[in-house]
């Protein structure tokens, strides 16, 4: 990063930028007509002050007039480039139009067919929509719920945990909601808080999965992107 | 063209570079690693990233086998520190006061005369082979840079070579861990950052460029002793006239492309050819600026270079017009092997993060399979094209409201290197299914820069595997999956052995060995999640296995 320029200096380089360089580059460096981005121009990412912009500013290129200035304007204008940050995020660029743009009703159908079996929008889903007012917070949510709560957010709905079934060779069935599993141990603990631990070698003990979520996963595969977007259409008028 | 060759070196290479054992070292390099070694095939020590040329991670050795692995226990570990006590030797042009956290193994140790080589960004250790102490400690004061990941040193008799985040390359005495000599060799200014491990050929030591940031990818190649470059071959048109121009908008599209080769390749001594993969265009997501639906050469393909000219000899490209950062960076595998009744062809595999499978002839750059090794991938249509290739379909780029992509952008594969076992002639590939929601941020036709101009949210998976496939057909033969809870994280490297044994890393904090005919697990120890792909040696006649769990290397060896 660079250190933060004067701003005597870069307030000069922009009304100098605006007059002779914004209608090629654009009025924030990234083009405009005819001239290329500056911002990621290699030429301009290694200039200090002005230094390697200056010959290519008096001496101009195929395409681009040459410019009678003093070192200190071109250093002005350099100081006014070098405000823009050349990063592949950009925050201040990051405002999107809605992403509400699907049709409701054709969601709603799509609801009836594929959700209505477990959920019902006079029952767990009434007023979602309130609970959960940014659409793509809500969209997310009803493609996995649990997810889509930003980065170290909490999930925005509880989700039901995963149970499991262990049965020993000797015909026992031990239930509980599933703690951890790999190929070799599966944990859980029971309804009475017991903790148990089985090694498991293949199949044995067998075990079985009850992911409440594994629909939701199976539907991914089926859906078309129109579908998502008219589900999240239909489910954001759950006020 | 794209190779740029200083006018002295391409008279000097003119004159094709013979390999005969030691000759092409110095006087005074007795000892050390000779060039010659790495022709061998994998067998006593692990002397570059892959081991051998090949990238097949396939070794000889036959100590441990199907019969004996569940008597494998633990030889020694060790905990690499970040520390720099007075007997650290310091270099580089920073402070030495950024902070950039717990060393993280992530790459190659190469083992040669009993010692072992092992980095992490900004770190070099040599630790002795037979109880893990270490001898010596280099640290480098960084400038900054992405600290993601180090792949490892290369060795050319008793020197080391590594590079750094802030773009040097760096030279050490192997014997001591002090510094030769280090230089920039990529413009910092342009946010280059360089992770790969050099590659030694001959006289040829090779790195890769990575940057995030819209700008050209290069392989460039330098002098062993003095680090002078030899050559420079740009993955991306760089001048009128250059092959792959009309593949993009303009030059300087072109010039701001991509296509970093941020993995080292493979070698094969027959027909001179470093066989490598470059990385995703730029800007990666936001494509218009690039050409509406070009293909951009020579981005996300397997590319084969000439290492005495630096001038590439062909190119097949794994994703014309990428559209989400899916590199084809990874390190690819060569092998030779019957082929559909044609008799004995020579080949290149690479399993791609994008989803699909390839088998390539390795003289020509021919096509022959292609598959997908992944039962979710959706963002191509459903025919390939004469080529082979898969065929972007736009609508799955992104979205203003959400388009539903798997895989999410780590890959169906990514980095962790693939293995290849000659017994079963299967390729084994670490693999996720993932979905990701890829919302489009920037509407504005210029786009963005770099990977920016899109959101990504994951959506979630439907697991991690080791795949196993077949490179005649491109079938997937036999696909483990491992359990766990929650996670999509993609699982390690691989390594095969003639033991009839293939080890890797769970996602579940496993060290494990598989059945590499079906994928049953024979052996495994908890350890903490594997980083790297495991390696195998001998020690004084005694086999060992190595991987790395984060900060700690942990080795194992049979006793009985």
């Amino acid at each position: 990063m660079r250190p933060a320029g004067d701003p005597a200096a870069i307030e000069r380089g922009k009304g100098l930028y605006g007059v002779n360089c914004q209608f090629c580059h654009g009025a924030d460096t990234r083009g405009g007509d005819g001239g290329p981005s500056l911002l990621r121009s290699a030429l301009v990412l290694a200039d200090d002050q002005g230094e390697l912009m200056a010959p290519v500013m008096r001496s101009g290129r195929p395409g681009m007039p040459k410019f009678t200035m003093t070192d200190e304007q071109i250093a002005d204008i350099a100081a006014f480039v070098h405000t823009f940050r050349a990063a592949g995020y950009d925050e201040s660029r990051m405002k999107p139009p809605s992403i509400v743009v699907g049709d409701a009703k054709a969601g709603e159908a799509l609801f009836q067919s594929k959700c209505a079996s477990c959920h019902s929008v006079s029952g767990d889903l009434r007023g979602l929509a309130t609970r959960i007012p940014d659409p793509r917070l809500l969209q997310q949510t009803w493609l996995m719920p649990g997810t889509g709560g930003g980065r170290g957010a909490a999930p925005v709905v509880r989700v039901p945990p995963t149970t499991v079934i262990v049965t020993l060779p000797s015909g026992e069935r031990v239930e509980g909601t599933l703690d951890r599993i790999d190929d070799f141990t599966v944990s859980l603990t029971m309804a009475d808080g017991t903790r148990r631990s089985f090694q498991t070698t293949g199949n044995t003990p067998k075990v079985d999965i009850r992911d409440p979520l594994q629909p939701h996963r199976d539907l991914w595969r089926t859906y078309s992107d129109t579908d998502i977007h008219n589900v999240t259409a239909f489910l954001v008028t759950l006020k | 063209m794209s190779a740029h060759i200083p006018l002295r070196a391409r008279r000097f290479f003119v004159i094709p570079v013979v390999i005969v054992a030691s000759s092409v070292l110095a006087a005074g390099q007795s000892g050390g690693l000779d060039p010659a070694q790495l022709l061998k095939p994998l067998a006593d020590s692990w002397p570059s990233y892959s081991g051998d040329y090949t990238g097949r991670r396939y070794s000889a050795l036959t100590q441990i086998t199907q019969a004996n692995v569940k008597q494998l226990s633990l030889a020694w570990t060790a905990r690499l520190s970040g520390a720099t006590p007075a007997t650290t030797s310091i270099g580089g042009e920073g402070t030495g006061d950024i902070p950039i956290g717990n060393p993280n193994v992530k790459g190659a140790v190469l083992m040669v005369n009993g010692v072992l080589y092992v980095t992490s960004p900004d770190h070099v250790w040599a630790l002795d082979a037979h109880d893990g102490h270490e001898l010596w400690h280099y640290f480098w004061k960084t400038r900054g840079g992405t600290h993601i990941g180090n792949r490892g040193v290369a060795m050319w008799g008793n020197y080391l070579y590594f590079v750094t985040p802030d773009d040097c390359f760096v030279s050490l005495d192997a014997r001591t861990g002090k510094e030769r000599w280090h230089k920039e060799i990529v413009p910092f200014s342009q946010q280059y950052f360089l992770t790969s491990a050099p590659m030694t050929v001959g006289n040829h030591i090779m790195v890769g460029t990575g940057n995030d940031l819209d700008s050209p990818g290069y392989l460039m190649s330098f002098d062993p002793e003095t680090g002078a470059e030899q050559w420079r071959f740009y993955t991306v048109p760089m001048n009128p006239g250059d092959p792959g121009l009309d593949t993009w908008k303009s030059l300087d599209a072109a010039r701001h492309g991509g296509g970093h080769p941020w993995l080292p390749g493979v070698y094969d001594p027959e027909t001179h050819l470093y066989i490598f993969g470059t990385g995703n265009p730029t800007p990666a997501y936001t494509s218009l600026p690039r050409g509406d639906g070009l293909a951009n050469l020579f981005t996300c393909a397997i590319v084969a270079v000439n290492v005495d000219t630096g001038k590439m000899e062909w190119y097949y490209q794994t994703s014309p017009h990428d559209t989400h950062d899916w590199d084809s960076a990874q390190t690819p595998v060569l092998v030779d092997g019957d082929f559909r009744g044609s008799g004995p062809r020579k080949m290149v595999l690479t399993a791609s993060r994008n989803g699909y499978y390839f088998t390539i002839d390795r003289r020509t750059g021919e096509h022959m399979v292609t598959s997908t090794f992944s039962d979710t991938v959706n963002w191509a249509k459903p025919q390939l094209n004469s080529k082979g290739q898969p065929v972007r379909e736009p609508a799955k780029d992104h979205h203003v409201a959400g388009a539903l992509v798997s895989a999410a952008n780590g890959g169906t594969t990514n980095w962790p290197p693939p293995a290849y076992s000659p017994d079963t002639g299967l390729l084994y590939v670490p693999t996720a299914e993932t979905y990701a929601m890829y919302y489009l941020t920037e509407t504005d036709p210029r786009g963005a820069m770099g990977l920016g101009g899109k959101d990504e949210v994951s959506v979630g998976t439907m697991g991690s595997y080791i795949s196993a496939i077949d490179y005649k057909t491109g079938k997937t033969v036999w696909k483990h999956k491992f359990r766990t809870v929650g996670g999509g994280r993609g699982a390690p490297g691989l390594m095969t052995t003639a033991g009839k044994l293939l080890f890797g890393g769970d996602v579940s904090g496993n060290f494990v060995a598989f059945d590499p005919a079906t994928g049953n697990p024979l052996w495994h120890t908890t350890i903490g999640q594997v980083s790297n792909a495991p390696e195998t040696y001998l020690v004084e006649g005694r086999q060992h296995v190595l991987v790395a769990a984060g900060d700690t290397l942990y080795a194992f060896a049979l006793y009985q």
